[in-house]
């Protein structure tokens, strides 16, 4: 199953600020793997994801998704292969009704009518959203329109699901939906986050980027205990690790 | 802000009525944007001292707005919204066209007047139709349909976002003006230099945003062309609804049905 591998080597990318947001990162996912990216803000998480769906060229290194090297020849089946949900649902909705965005892959595809029909209800009914088919997406709530964004990826079949900061500005019902959601799926996943209870849920595997860097590359249950370096990359054990606060107060 | 978000709650209003399942929402947009386009076209060519042969054209608004269950209170609001530039248009040919045109018994009614009226009624009825119009197809029906119409394909890809990403902008700007007024202490109004930067804000935003909209776009195989899901059928009610009402419009353009019916009248009783 060679096609659901990310392998990235070596990678460097600038700004053209001058920002250096990635100093050498390296390393690579397995077939059906589910691996968190943590780190600081402005640790280079987000640089990382555009890198693996082409948005952004890398200045040295090279990244291959599936069975593709990352080139300009290869963007179109490299987008194919992975699904890219994006941290502001508004961005990602970008057509008239709920039904027309998730079709707007398929279509894309130039899939034929019927199948776009079935594509697209199977995505909605995966995240349970087949009820707001005719809705416009600015009128959804905050959870709706996440799930509608997950289905607007699926829809194209993708074997790599690439999220950021999926479980943001969601209520707590509607993120144990979504980590639900998230564990079902068996897609090779990259989900960048600062929710660490649900990268303890979703993934078995996370990294930790630190100014441009892999700073931790393991289990997440040996990394997400590791107070010593957490501290060191500005980050914090996830809140169920940490001690009961009426029986147990920690002095801050 | 409150009268801004108000206001396009009230689009959403627009939205939901062209998202009803009537006959006349049934119809391909195409069929509807040609028939209004005629519509417009022939109301607007009357000479510009015509009253009483504009009258039977507002038939097609009622007609629609009857069967495509739409309520009429409601857009009546909405022309009147307009109703202001037609206003100033009209208002000064009574000063100017003092010529005493019909005489009504002893009151006599001068050709400015009567062009003013001929103005205001042109005005209702090419507005309403243009409301009817979105109100039964809905902004994206139109930009479908425009397209397929043979407007480029960029043309309807700015109407179909513009549409989409108002929603997005007037929140944008609204929590702006919140921020803004939550720290201004009771300044009413703001001063030209606020206003400059919260201007300069936005647009930086908006083209942060649509630099992320773009990207998402080719995430999706995005190559430049808006493809639609259903495609658009062009069905033989489309055609008849498109024929009948355009010979419609071209008969009680060459006959002044009121004026005829009037004549009819006056020999039957004579």
């Amino acid at each position: 199953m060679s096609h659901h591998i990310v392998e990235v080597k070596d990678l460097h990318y600038t700004y053209p600020d001058g920002t250096a947001a990635l100093g050498g990162v390296g390393f690579r996912i397995t077939h059906g793997e589910s691996v968190a990216l943590i780190g600081a803000n402005g640790a280079g998480k987000s640089t990382l994801l555009l890198h693996l769906n082409g948005c952004l060229i890398p200045e040295a290194g090279t990244v291959r998704m599936g069975d593709f090297p990352l080139t300009k020849k290869t963007l179109p089946h490299v987008r194919q292969t992975v699904g890219m949900v994006f941290q502001d649902p508004d961005d990602q909705l970008f057509m008239p009704t709920v039904y027309d965005d998730v079709a707007f892959g398929p279509l894309n595809l130039g899939l034929p009518p019927d199948e776009i029909e079935d594509r697209v209800m199977e995505a909605l009914a995966t995240v349970g959203a087949a009820h707001l088919r005719n809705r416009p997406p600015y009128r959804l709530s905050g959870g709706e329109k996440r799930a509608v964004a997950i289905a607007s990826v699926l829809s194209m079949g993708p074997s790599i699901l690439i999220m950021d900061e999926p479980s943001s500005n969601l209520d707590p019902k509607a993120r144990r939906q979504l980590i639900h959601l998230l564990k079902s799926f068996e897609h090779t996943m990259i989900i960048a986050t600062h929710d660490l209870d649900m990268v303890l849920d979703v993934c078995g595997r996370t990294m930790i980027l630190k100014g441009g860097h892999i700073a931790a590359d393991g289990p997440t249950e040996e990394i997400l205990q590791n107070e010593p370096l957490l501290h060191a990359c500005s980050l914090e054990k996830p809140l169920r690790l940490q001690g009961c606060p009426v029986c147990n107060p920690v002095r801050a | 802000m409150p009268k801004i978000e108000s206001s396009f709650l009230d689009i959403s209003r627009l939205d939901a009525l062209a998202s009803q399942r009537t006959l006349i929402h049934g119809l391909d947009p195409r069929a509807k944007i040609v028939t209004t386009l005629i519509f417009i076209f022939i109301v607007v060519s009357f000479p510009k001292h015509e009253v009483t042969a504009l009258v039977p054209f507002t038939l097609y608004p009622v007609v629609l707005i009857a069967l495509a269950n739409l309520p009429p209170g409601y857009l009546f609001q909405k022309v009147l919204l307009a109703a202001p530039f037609a206003f100033f248009v009209g208002i000064f040919n009574p000063l100017l066209d003092s010529e005493v045109l019909i005489h009504l018994g002893p009151v006599g009614i001068s050709g400015g007047w009567v062009s003013f009226a001929s103005i205001m009624l042109r005005f209702g009825l090419t507005v309403g139709a243009a409301l009817v119009l979105v109100a039964t197809t809905g902004m994206n029906g139109i930009g479908a349909g425009l397209e397929k119409l043979g407007a480029p394909n960029s043309f309807a890809v700015q109407l179909t976002f513009l549409y989409r990403y108002l929603f997005v902008l007037t929140d944008e700007a609204a929590r702006m003006v919140r921020a803004r007024s939550l720290r201004s202490f009771g300044i009413k109004g703001t001063e030209v230099k606020v206003f400059g930067y919260m201007i300069g804000h936005l647009l930086l935003r908006t083209m942060d945003r649509a630099q992320r909209i773009h990207q998402a776009m080719l995430c999706r195989g995005f190559t430049g062309e808006l493809r639609l899901p259903v495609p658009l059928k062009f069905s033989w009610r489309d055609m008849g609804f498109l024929a009948g009402w355009s010979s419609l419009f071209i008969l009680m353009r060459l006959v002044n049905i009121p004026q005829w019916m009037g004549l009819l009248v006056t020999e039957v009783l004579g």
